[in-house]
């Protein structure tokens, strides 16, 4: 199992490197939104809440941007049937198309936060990092993996870059409530608030059945 | 052996009629007025059964899906496919019930502060996808088999939904429309009358719905074989409603 | 260990269905060891779907189908690693190398890297493997995709139309890995009645779904192939 997911890995890393098709695109998209949100809101700077919000929003969004594509290669260039015909474990495909979502949302993060940070919240970030993190590490387990179920799903349809957002926006609502809840007090200039272990336990929650009935039901997918 | 569809229909219908007539009786004649809404909480006797069927049914529909999945045999998928569409439709007549409430207790058309309310707008939203969703996969067998992916997704969200939005809420204000404990005698019956004649209404039209489509799906098959089998055309134009494939039962038992 | 008196392929009334349509009914037929299946017909007639069944892409819907003695779909994952199948799509990561390509094959198959060098050398190849696929031609695409069935060195190859993209030079070529000689059982589904008749054993005519003609190669004509097509 291990063997097949690094191979899997291995090629995901090569057609995304070779091609670049969703990480700079993600990555881009944030920086891009956090500008529109500039002069959609007439703000130089924002707190609490509304700050909280503002990220959330761009980094659900350009997640589901980036979740369209993964599977995109695969459909297209016969990948499913080509993994089909191998004597492995098909679950290898969900665990190396998670990590890689996983993967693309660290790099999306690395690249937002700190632009976010400079671009518009108006509360130093420094102390706030830990809890952040975690939060941002508990979120982006469940926006993996719902993206790949929902881009499983969504790929093999006609509509095809419709119907990921459709499906995963309402599916991930509770991964935004809990995101955005958890970070809106580390957001807050002067008062550092911290984060209220109750979202972050929700958060787990969510990661948790998703991830066990992601488990269950990605095979259904893979068949013809 | 072809099983009998609709059998048990009409006598589900009249216990349904005369529940909903019993419910309508209780609610206008017997329930008595609530001191702060008025007449208008009335609505409560709709709007509260319409929310607990629909849900329900939504996990119903994913319990269906399992059992699709499991058995592999489209007569389950039939079976989720009919009672999500019901729950939808509930879904739909809970939100404009719910509005309506707001509207006439809290004058506005629509509430944040309503866990209720916000749960099923953000599920309608979803569910509201379930359609499109078959719509746009030709393949028949991979349709039924996404579905039920979806249906079983959809139906762990619903409870999942429901505690965040209530975490979500639950210390900004107090609920605009009202808890259903601590109801007094009279309201606790008139509320499970009127619980009871809508879990009927939705057990009937979902019945219904199913008894046509099998009716259906045997009449197309008898005629294939009359015709001698793939003579009739395939279906112009694609389809959302599942297909209860040849070998999905006795349905087309011997075509095999 | 193959066990040579198991025929290659048994199947009892194998049906697949697409919605209420057939579109593979009550097909039953036996293939020994090492031999050659061609499956004629024309397009809609079923040869892709059988294909695809034999090659555990796709569960039957009714009948029982054993595939180097084990039963589908049940004992399809005992099965998987022993099947070579060369269909209409390559199956190969255009942004990819030949050599990434194979490579990756090579790990999900379980194989080595010499052997990916060995049918890279199979085909041809060498010296334009280190380049994107979606660089090199259609004929070298489908060498390559040659190359992938075979890495694995499978018992039973399932061949859709292998010939298509191939100039007459690169059908020699591969010949010795997909061709008559080449040692595994073979279904092939093919569109000329000449070439594909060549080391036949057993040739199958579909026409709907339906099975039309099954009969050994010998006592088969152009002309009754191409009444099938009528």
């Amino acid at each position: 199992m291990r063997r097949t997911v690094g191979a899997l890995l291995r090629k995901e890393l090569l057609v995304e490197l070779r091609t670049l098709e969703s990480v700079p695109g993600m990555s881009l998209f944030a920086v891009t939104t956090f500008v529109v949100f500039h002069f959609a809101l007439n703000r130089s700077s924002v707190e609490g809440d509304l700050a909280a919000g503002i990220l959330w929003v761009t980094l659900l969004f350009a997640a589901v941007l980036g979740a369209n594509r993964l599977f995109v290669a695969d459909a297209d260039q016969g990948g499913f049937d080509g993994f089909l015909l191998a004597p492995v474990d098909r679950t290898a495909m969900l665990i190396s198309k998670v990590l890689t979502m996983l993967a693309y949302l660290v790099v999306l993060e690395l690249v937002a936060v700190p632009a976010f940070a400079l671009l518009l919240l108006g509360a130093p970030l420094g102390r706030a990092l830990p809890d952040l993190i975690a939060t941002l590490a508990l979120c982006d387990v469940g926006i993996a993996v719902i993206g790949t179920l929902v881009a499983a799903l969504a790929v093999q349809t006609r509509a095809r870059d419709l119907l990921g957002p459709l499906l995963a926006l309402p599916l991930l609502l509770p991964v935004v409530i809990g995101g955005a809840r958890a970070s809106s007090p580390l957001f807050v200039s002067g008062h550092l608030g911290s984060t209220q272990g109750r979202w972050l336990l929700s958060l787990a929650l969510y990661d948790l059945v998703f991830g066990l009935i992601a488990y269950a039901l990605f095979d259904f997918l893979l068949e013809d | 052996m072809t099983p009998q569809y609709g059998r048990g229909l009409r006598t589900l219908s009249i216990l349904t009629v005369a529940m909903l007539a019993l419910a309508l009786v209780l609610v206008f004649f017997y329930a008595p007025l609530e001191a702060e809404q008025g007449f208008l909480q009335k609505i409560f006797y709709v709007h509260v059964p319409l929310a607990i069927i629909a849900l329900s049914g939504f996990v119903i529909g994913g319990l269906l899906a399992i059992q699709h999945l499991r058995t592999r045999d489209s007569r389950w998928d039939m079976r989720s496919y009919v009672v999500i569409h019901m729950s939808l439709i509930f879904a739909v007549g809970t939100l404009i019930t719910g509005s309506i409430w707001a509207k006439g207790s809290w004058g506005h058309w629509w509430v944040w502060n309503e866990p209720t309310l916000v749960s099923f707008l953000i599920i309608f939203l979803l569910y509201a996808t379930y359609q499109p969703l078959r719509f746009a996969i030709e393949d028949p067998e991979r349709q039924s088999r996404y579905a039920s992916v979806f249906a079983i997704t959809a139906g762990a969200f619903v409870p999942m939904n429901f505690i965040a939005v209530r975490l979500s809420s639950a210390y900004l204000h107090p609920r605009v429309l009202g808890s259903t404990s601590n109801l007094p005698g009279s309201m606790a019956l008139t509320f499970l009358v009127s619980l009871i004649a809508l879990a009927l209404l939705f057990a009937t039209l979902c019945k219904l719905e199913l008894t046509a489509k099998h009716t259906r799906a045997q009449v197309r098959a008898l005629r294939r074989r009359l015709a001698g089998d793939d003579e009739l055309p395939a279906r112009r134009g694609r389809s959302a409603v599942p297909v209860i494939s040849a070998t999905g039962g006795p349905a087309a038992g011997g075509a095999g | 260990m193959p066990d040579a008196r198991v025929p290659a392929l048994q199947l009892e009334g194998l049906a697949r269905n697409y919605g209420e349509r057939a579109a593979l009914r009550g097909l039953t037929l036996t293939l020994e060891r090492g031999g050659t299946l061609v499956v004629f017909g024309p397009n809609g007639a079923g040869k892709t779907t059988l294909l695809r069944i034999l090659a555990t892409l796709l569960r039957p819907h009714a009948g029982r189908a054993s595939v180097l003695g084990s039963e589908l779909p049940g004992q399809a994952w005992q099965v998987r690693g022993r099947i070579g199948l060369l269909g209409h799509e390559p199956l190969l990561y255009r942004e990819l190398t030949a050599h990434e390509n194979l490579t990756y094959h090579a790990r999900l198959h379980g194989v080595g890297q010499e052997r990916v060098r060995e049918v890279i050398d199979a085909v041809a190849l060498t010296g334009r493997e280190r380049e994107p696929l979606r660089t090199l031609s259609r004929g070298m695409v489908q060498r390559v995709a040659v190359a992938r069935a075979v890495l694995h060195s499978p018992e039973l190859l399932l061949l859709d139309e292998p010939n298509s993209n191939l100039d007459p030079a690169a059908v020699e070529l591969v010949a010795p890995l997909i061709g008559p000689g080449a040692g595994p059982t073979r279904v092939l589904c093919s569109h000329d009645p000449a070439r594909g008749l060549e080391g036949a054993d057993l040739v199958l005519g579909l026409r709907g779904g339906r099975t039309e003609m099954l009969r050994p190669a010998s006592e088969v004509s152009r002309a009754d192939i191409m009444e099938l097509y009528r």
